[in-house]
């Protein structure tokens, strides 16, 4: 198993920390794991992105132009990595701010409203758990109690009274995923 | 099994650093390898090993501080990315003049001048060919994962010290900012004084004892006749490196009829371009240089009797094929060797180095 | 009388230091640095620290001074001994460091070098020789050459509009926390040599009882490079040298305690 992913939004999303959970959770599921991220002045406001291999196997190039999945949080993004998606393969979005919604017919699409759930769960911040949560659920490549140790793992100690908030808005956002396109 | 983790490369050099018993870091910030120092400040590697830590006034100081900290016979390091590292350069020739052990780190960006904060592979030259002044080597690393940041810090350290010459990790921001899992070495204490003066007491500045003659660290010598000799030692020495260092790893190369070059991020990027290629049918394979110098001369010029061409993929215009050329020349077995490379921060992508294998070896 | 009858120790009445190498030193007849490693040798002698100090040379005409006191030492690049020391003293703070830099070594080229290594307050003497000419590249300008001195780089004599002025760094030294002792010394006399000593003596006491950097100017005459006779350079000295770099204490903070470690 190799999953190839790009998660792409605005700095300040989460994007970075959903990429090194996911890649952490990796790591307790005994997988290879890469998180590349871009980095440079753009890491303060503007688009930022990262990429997150997990494979079974040494993973070569953490320079990656088609993925598995692209999770995609904003319209520059959008522009940018709906094409980027292998046919056949996964695209996950949030639609606030999506201008103009992906229109592939070759690959998988789902949407998930994270943003609106996360205010509606009262706290904006576990908008990206949220995020991660449809992705498992598109793509249950690591197990839920991996996921928590990856949590346990990646966090500072003093955020650990939190893990029970992400672990729901992980679930929540496992039940909010929906389809809107398929091959 | 040691402990694994999540690690960005940079961190990892700390923590590799506070792991192999390493003594001292001078540094000076400079992105995109600032992480180093940043890792080491934070974890207070004083309180818990000795290690010293401090945070120099510019990259000339470090390098200076290295120099007389390195003299003293004890494990030392510095870090920094290319525009320091030519900062650097002056304080590093002296260092092996002085034929003293050290490990220096260049995270290396894209160039020249200011150039960009983005990932490059382009201070080979200055890393294998000299970079400051004088006829003089560094054993050059260059790791291709955030387990090798982990695992050649220590690596360096015990060839520097083999040789009592410095050392130098040749990496890039790519790895520097990227994480991946990595098994952390087991902690090993730092060397004791008695342990110092065993290993280096004949030449190191621990102070003169009755009896023993000064210790002296100097690269000055005004009679050139003994110059001459302290320059054949030198190269007596870098002639040893060249037998027995070399390192590389061969992917594919047991049927391949062409072979890619790379090494560090570009040889990741190449990993899985021959993994496209050969689900294209074409027979390719990669070597991978571990060392940059000594360069794995022979394994080029076996490779060359038994392949129809090399292509040398880098992060540069093209440096480190001249010395592919020259292993195919010294092997006698005169094969192509052509380049693809991306410069100024670019990473080349899996997709451009299998079209450039192709438009280079399968046209026509 | 033979003079066989004379040579004994009971007629002994003056003894040159054994960390002073039997050696012929590479300095011309006259200059300064001579009388600085005999005092140098002298303290480090008397206090016993002959196996605690590392000695840091400069480049300059004191580019060879490791090879007349028998110590540790190491030879730095031009104007990075501040930084060389630091290193050491970093690594065996229980080392007794100095530098020993001349004035286009620590007032030119590592002026950075020397003001941050006393802004942290390393603790390490520094010995600073001012001459106010470059004497090994053959007499050129120096930050500290005076006003209107001919030097082979201002044949004419140096021209503030042209090179700017001439450079107080030990009062801009003094300025800096860091320090414990900065003082301004001459050798050109017996009382002078003595007084001198005294101040180096007490920059290393200063190292011993980990107070910071202690740093010692030693007005000094180049009479190769000045073109004139020792004795003329001596009077030259006097007379255009001191007024302008007046001798003397400039801090003696004995309150201070600073820790590096």
């Amino acid at each position: 198993m190799t999953e190839e992913i790009i998660i792409a939004g605005f700095g300040g999303q989460g994007v970075l920390s959903m990429g090194k959970i996911i890649a952490y959770s990796g790591i307790m599921e005994n997988k290879e794991v890469t998180w590349f991220p871009s980095y440079g002045p753009e890491m303060r406001g503007g688009t930022a992105n990262v990429t997150v291999v997990v494979s079974d196997d040494r993973i070569s190039s953490p320079v990656i132009q088609e993925f598995d999945t692209a999770i995609i949080l904003n319209q520059q993004s959008m522009d940018k990595f709906e094409k980027a998606v292998k046919p056949g393969g996964t695209l996950i979005y949030d639609p606030n701010g999506i201008l103009r919604p992906p229109a592939r017919t070759d690959i998988n699409i789902y949407k998930v409203e994270g943003t609106r759930t996360a205010i509606e769960m009262g706290n904006p911040k576990v908008f990206n758990m949220i995020v991660v949560g449809s992705y498992l659920k598109v793509k249950p490549i690591l197990s839920l109690a991996n996921v928590e140790k990856g949590l346990e793992k990646s966090l500072p100690p003093r955020y650990h009274k939190l893990i029970p908030l992400n672990l729901k808005a992980i679930e929540k956002g496992q039940e909010i995923v929906e389809k809107v396109g398929e091959v | 099994m040691g402990e694994l983790r999540l690690m960005k490369g940079n961190e990892v050099l700390a923590e590799a650093a506070i792991r192999c018993g390493c003594d001292g870091y001078f540094g000076y910030p400079i992105t995109p390898q600032s992480e180093v120092m940043e890792t080491l400040m934070a974890r207070q590697p004083w309180e818990e090993t000795g290690m010293v830590v401090l945070q120099a006034e510019s990259e000339v100081a470090a390098i200076n501080m290295i120099y007389g900290a390195a003299a003293t016979g004890k494990k030392v390091m510095t870090s920094s990315s290319s525009p320091g590292i030519s900062l650097m350069s002056e304080g590093i020739s002296y260092i092996a003049g002085s034929e003293l052990p050290c490990l220096i780190i260049n995270v290396q960006r894209g160039g020249p001048g200011l150039g960009t904060i983005q990932p490059s592979q382009a201070d080979y030259f200055q890393a294998v060919k000299g970079g400051g002044h004088g006829d003089y080597k560094l054993i050059v690393l260059a790791p291709s994962s955030v387990q090798e940041m982990n695992d050649f810090v220590d690596l360096a350290f015990e060839l520097a010290f083999k040789y009592r010459n410095p050392a130098m990790i040749l990496t890039d921001g790519a790895i520097g900012q990227m994480m991946e899992k990595v098994e952390l070495a087991d902690f090993k204490p730092r060397w004791t004084n008695d342990e110092l003066i065993e290993k280096c007491g004949s030449w190191a500045t621990t102070g003169k004892p009755a009896g023993r003659k000064p210790n002296i660290i100097t690269s000055l010598e005004m009679d050139s006749a003994k110059m001459e000799a302290n320059n054949k030692r030198f190269q007596e020495k870098y002639r040893k490196m060249e037998e027995e260092e070399p390192r590389y790893e061969a992917l594919m190369c047991d049927d391949a009829e062409y072979v890619i070059v790379a090494f560090g991020t570009s040889s990741r990027v190449c990993q899985k371009a021959i993994e496209l290629a050969r689900a294209k049918g074409v027979k390719v394979g990669l070597l991978r240089p571990i060392t940059l110098y000594p360069f794995p001369k022979k394994a080029i010029a076996e490779l060359s009797c038994r392949i129809k061409g090399f292509l040398s993929v880098e992060m540069s215009a093209g440096q480190m094929i001249e010395d592919i050329k020259l292993s195919v020349f010294e092997g006698g077995c005169i094969v192509p060797v052509k380049f693809f490379g991306r410069l100024g921060g670019i990473i080349p992508s899996p997709g451009e180095v299998v079209k450039a294998l192709e438009e280079n070896f399968l046209k026509g | 009388m033979d003079i066989k009858d004379i040579i004994k120790p009971e007629n002994l009445v003056y003894k040159k230091s054994e960390l002073l190498i039997d050696t012929i030193m590479h300095y011309c007849p006259g200059c300064s640095h001579g009388v600085v490693h005999k005092i140098l040798s002298e303290v480090i002698d008397e206090m016993g620290i002959q196996e605690k100090t590392i000695g840091i040379a400069p480049v300059g005409c004191a580019v060879f001074a490791y090879n007349y006191i028998d110590i540790d030492w190491q030879e730095a690049a031009h104007g990075r001994a501040p930084a060389v020391a630091t290193g050491v003293v970093r690594l065996n703070p229980d080392n007794i460091v100095f530098a020993y830099q001349g004035d286009g070594d620590l007032a030119s080229i590592g002026t950075a070098e020397i003001i941050h290594a006393c802004n942290r307050g390393e603790n390490i003497v520094v010995i600073f020789i001012n001459n106010g000419i470059y004497g090994m590249t053959g007499g050129q300008m120096a930050p500290t050459t005076l006003v209107g001195q001919v030097t082979s780089t201002t044949p004419a004599g140096r021209n503030v509009d042209l090179n700017g002025y001439p450079m107080k760094i030990t009062e801009l030294i003094a300025q800096l926390p860091g320090t414990s002792y900065v003082t301004r010394q001459s050798v050109q006399t017996a009382a002078a040599v003595r007084k001198c000593k005294r101040s180096i003596k007490k920059a290393f006491q200063n190292v011993i009882d980990k107070k910071g950097t202690s740093f010692v100017e030693v007005v000094s005459t180049c009479n190769a490079g000045w073109k004139m006779t020792p004795v003329g350079a001596n009077k030259w000295m006097e007379e255009n040298m001191f007024p302008f770099y007046p001798l003397g204490d400039m801090k003696d903070s004995d309150k201070k305690e600073v820790s590096n470690n």
